[in-house]
């Protein structure tokens, strides 16, 4: 059992959390993930560890609604506990003094990135940052990001906040500006990370991206994960998440994320109509 | 299922009165088993076993040879005649502390073990007429354990004040902690799953080992002090370091088993729709997929499922599918029935719920639809050659032989390595070229206090010989730990001179 020892909203679907978990907040290092399973019944997710404590033992997760597990696990509150925990999963980031980088972070991927951002900043390269959202409701951890981040940079999708366009529009501006860009860390939604991947390729600078393929126990047992990766078989879990974005096979990663769409979408919507059928109970009574 | 009460009363109820040649001409007894056009329907067990009268007239054929070769037969050398003699008696408590005395899980084994390889393939019975159903009576009693709450732990020796760490909560990890709780260790065994049992949850499937099962043998393990930390991944949580430089542990066993699926390496492999079996099955069993939308996590099998490999895993893989509902459930098999390593018991319960068997056919490529989805799959015709350093007839392709089943869903079920992250994350500990941990005849392995078994030393084995390899591993650690404690006795003296 895992106490939730602070929840807060950060967008409408989206909210933080810090969780008492201080075997993994000790060993956790930028890159790492958990699997989680909140409740008996619920699916085991992935989650980038987005920060953590170890003085205080704790970890912090930023959880984006999406399906039914995901859907029950922002509605959770302080003081609840999630089932279980497990981790820290994944290859570590490698950080090291590299130079000049940019850590571009799309919608909830700004979590994932934020981490990296942080790590690469303290170990002393400059740090350039892009966060990319929808709109402007949906721009998270700007605080975070400008604080470890030598120069940031908001788009949003509508232009309701920042500039108004993609993260490779502002990709971009920064590779015309910088010629000696050491690494490019890119973590998004998959069409975001592809368009990354397309626009830095031509000039050879290295691109890292996250993968977050169907996965299931986190271990490497099940194979659920596997991604073709130069054209090899990779297990995200244990051999990533991380890998270089220029010799991933996304299409096939697209493919392979669709494969339960309509039944999260069927399951989703019934725990939507069940949930507002309990509400309605709840107000004739 | 009856209770019955220990019957000393009298010797004449003891001995069987049958002679041999009476015993002989009774024919070897049938389990009650679900239908199965039912049982394909649901996930309950196929087999409920023997009543108490089938259990004795079973017992009844036993011919209590002077020198049983069945128990050289059990890998762990269970006193299979004494037990029986027991069930005869009908002292089934007995007869099952009899079990316990040489293997903790017989509600497990009973089920699942290979008996028919082990000690009723030497059963002298067999040579003329069929072996006892030693299996069956093993579960038997198991059952009525459980049936009647007669459960009473074993007696534990003195606390000793030493603490071992058991990595894997299957069928090893928990043999060598309730070995070591008996001897007076503190065992904690650490699971990296939200639940324990190793392959016994994730891998075999409710009809054949329900899991509540396995949830009361763990149970039974514990009532013997052991502790159960599940969540935690050696190797990732805690490394073995620091279970015994930070955390006290004097000795580890490592019995992480094969948990990493094989690919075959062939076109179409990452198609959606393509599965491993430990995929398929972990979905099924650990998270309850079949309950979907009950349960969240969702599965896909769709109206024609190819299943790929011959063994245990690959008819549990087949079987689960059935149950899901496809039109049609085939195994592909690169050799012929004879050489399938799968228990015979299970194939031929496949094969009466209708799963079709295409032996000598060999998956070359796995076709996809538009979206990425498997819609066929091409195989090739193969013919057997010479017998192999196994003695299995080799497969050899037939030329020009290709051909195409129209399919919606593969799971490959070709076999498991050993997963790889306790060997990389522990300096000195030697492995093999395939990725299994190195073991002496002690189960000792490269590094001093660290020992392992079962399938993480073996590669690929069953539940019974990790259950013997967990009782020869934890009488070496506590050969290990005596040793330990001599030591430190001796020190302070040593250091008076």
């Amino acid at each position: 059992m895992f106490k939730i020892l602070k929840k807060e909203a950060l967008a409408p679907t989206l909210s933080k959390f810090v969780i008492e978990a201080p075997f993994i907040a000790r060993k956790r290092k930028a890159g790492n993930f958990v699997i989680v399973r909140a409740t008996e019944t619920g699916e085991r997710i992935p989650l980038t560890i987005v920060d953590s404590d170890n003085e205080s033992g704790t970890i912090t997760l930023i959880i984006q609604a999406i399906g039914k597990t995901t859907n029950i696990m922002v509605g959770m509150n302080e003081g609840e506990y999630f089932l279980d925990v497990v981790g820290p999963l994944g290859h570590p980031t490698p950080v090291d003094y590299y130079g000049t980088v940019v850590c571009v972070g799309g919608g909830v991927g700004t979590a994932e990135v934020y981490p990296i951002a942080k790590a690469l900043k303290d170990s002393g390269n400059t740090v350039l940052g892009i966060i990319g959202a929808r709109s402007k409701d949906l721009v998270i951890l700007e605080n975070e990001m400008s604080a470890v981040c030598d120069e940031l940079i908001i788009t949003t999708d509508d232009g309701s906040y920042g500039q108004k366009g993609f993260v490779t529009d502002a990709l971009k501006d920064i590779m015309k500006k910088n010629k000696e860009l050491q690494g490019i860390y890119a973590i998004g939604p998959i069409p975001m990370m592809r368009a990354v991947a397309e626009t830095t390729r031509a000039d050879k600078i290295k691109t890292y991206v996250s993968l977050n393929p169907i996965m299931m126990d986190g271990t490497g047992m099940c194979g659920a994960c596997r991604v073709t990766v130069n054209g090899e078989m990779k297990f995200a879990c244990v051999d990533g998440p991380e890998f270089d974005a220029h010799i991933v096979d996304f299409d096939e990663l697209i493919a392979r994320n669709k494969t339960y769409e309509d039944l999260e979408k069927s399951s989703l919507q019934n725990f939507i109509q069940e949930s507002e059928c309990q509400v309605q109970d709840a107000k004739t009574e | 299922m009856q209770k019955q009460n220990k019957t000393n009363s009298g010797t004449t109820d003891r001995k069987n009165p049958l002679k041999p040649s009476e015993r002989m001409k009774i024919p070897r007894h049938l389990p009650i088993e679900q239908d199965a056009d039912i049982r394909i329907t649901n996930f309950g067990e196929v087999s409920e076993g023997f009543d108490n009268q089938l259990a004795l007239e079973e017992a009844k054929r036993c011919l209590e040879c002077k020198n049983p070769v069945c128990v050289a037969g059990c890998p762990v050398g269970i006193n299979i005649p004494e037990f029986i003699k027991l069930i005869y008696e009908k002292d089934y408590q007995g007869a099952l502390n009899k079990i316990r005395e040489s293997n903790y899980l017989p509600a497990i084994c009973g089920r699942v073990c290979p008996q028919e390889n082990l000690c009723e393939i030497v059963c002298l019975l067999g040579k003329k007429r069929e072996p006892v159903a030693i299996g069956k009576l093993e579960r038997f009693v198991a059952d009525y354990e459980r049936a009647y709450g007669t459960f009473t732990p074993p007696p534990k020796a003195a606390p000793k004040n030493q603490k071992v760490a058991v990595v894997g909560s299957g069928p090893g990890g928990l043999t060598v902690a309730a070995e070591l709780a008996k001897l007076g260790y503190q065992v904690t065994i650490f699971e990296a799953l939200h639940e324990p049992g190793g392959v016994l949850i994730y891998g075999i499937p409710e009809f054949r080992l329900p899991k509540h099962i396995v949830k009361e043998e763990v149970d039974r393990v514990k009532a013997l002090g052991v502790e159960v930390k599940t969540n935690v991944i050696i190797g990732r949580t805690i490394t073995i370091d620091e279970l015994f430089d930070e955390l006290g542990y004097q000795a580890v066993y490592l019995g992480t088993g094969a948990g990493s699926p094989n690919f075959m390496n062939i076109p179409g492999e990452n198609l959606s729709g393509v599965y491993s079996a430990s995929e398929l099955l972990t979905r099924v069993n650990l998270m309850k997929a079949y309950k979907f939308p009950e349960y969240d996590t969702p599965l896909k099998i769709g109206k024609r499922v190819a299943v790929i490999g011959g063994g245990d895993v690959a008819m549990d893989a087949v079987r689960t599918s059935k149950r899901i509902g496809p039109e049609h459930a085939i195994l592909l098999y690169r050799r012929s029935r004879e050489e399938m390593p799968a228990r015979v018991e299970e194939v031929h319960h496949a094969e009466e719920e209708g799963i079709e068997f295409h032996f000598l056919t060999n998956p070359l490529k796995i076709h996809g639809d538009e979206n990425g989805w498997v819609k066929a799959i091409e195989c090739q015709k193969m013919r057997l050659g010479e017998p192999d350093e196994k003695g299995r007839r080799r497969p050899i392709p037939i030329e020009n032989s290709n051909f195409i089943i129209d399919v919606d869903t593969v799971v490959v079920a070709i076999g498991q390595s050993p997963n790889p992250i306790i060997q990389q994350t522990t300096p000195g500990l030697e492995t093999t070229r395939w990725g299994t941990i190195i073991v002496d005849e002690k189960g000792a392995t490269s590094r001093e206090g660290i020992f392992a078994g079962g399938d993480i030393a073996r590669g690929g084995a069953t539940v019974i010989q990790a259950v013997a390899d967990g009782k020869l591993a934890a009488r070496s650690i506590d050969e290990y730990l005596s040793q330990l404690r001599e030591e430190k006795k001796q020190v302070p003296e040593e250091s008076a001179i």
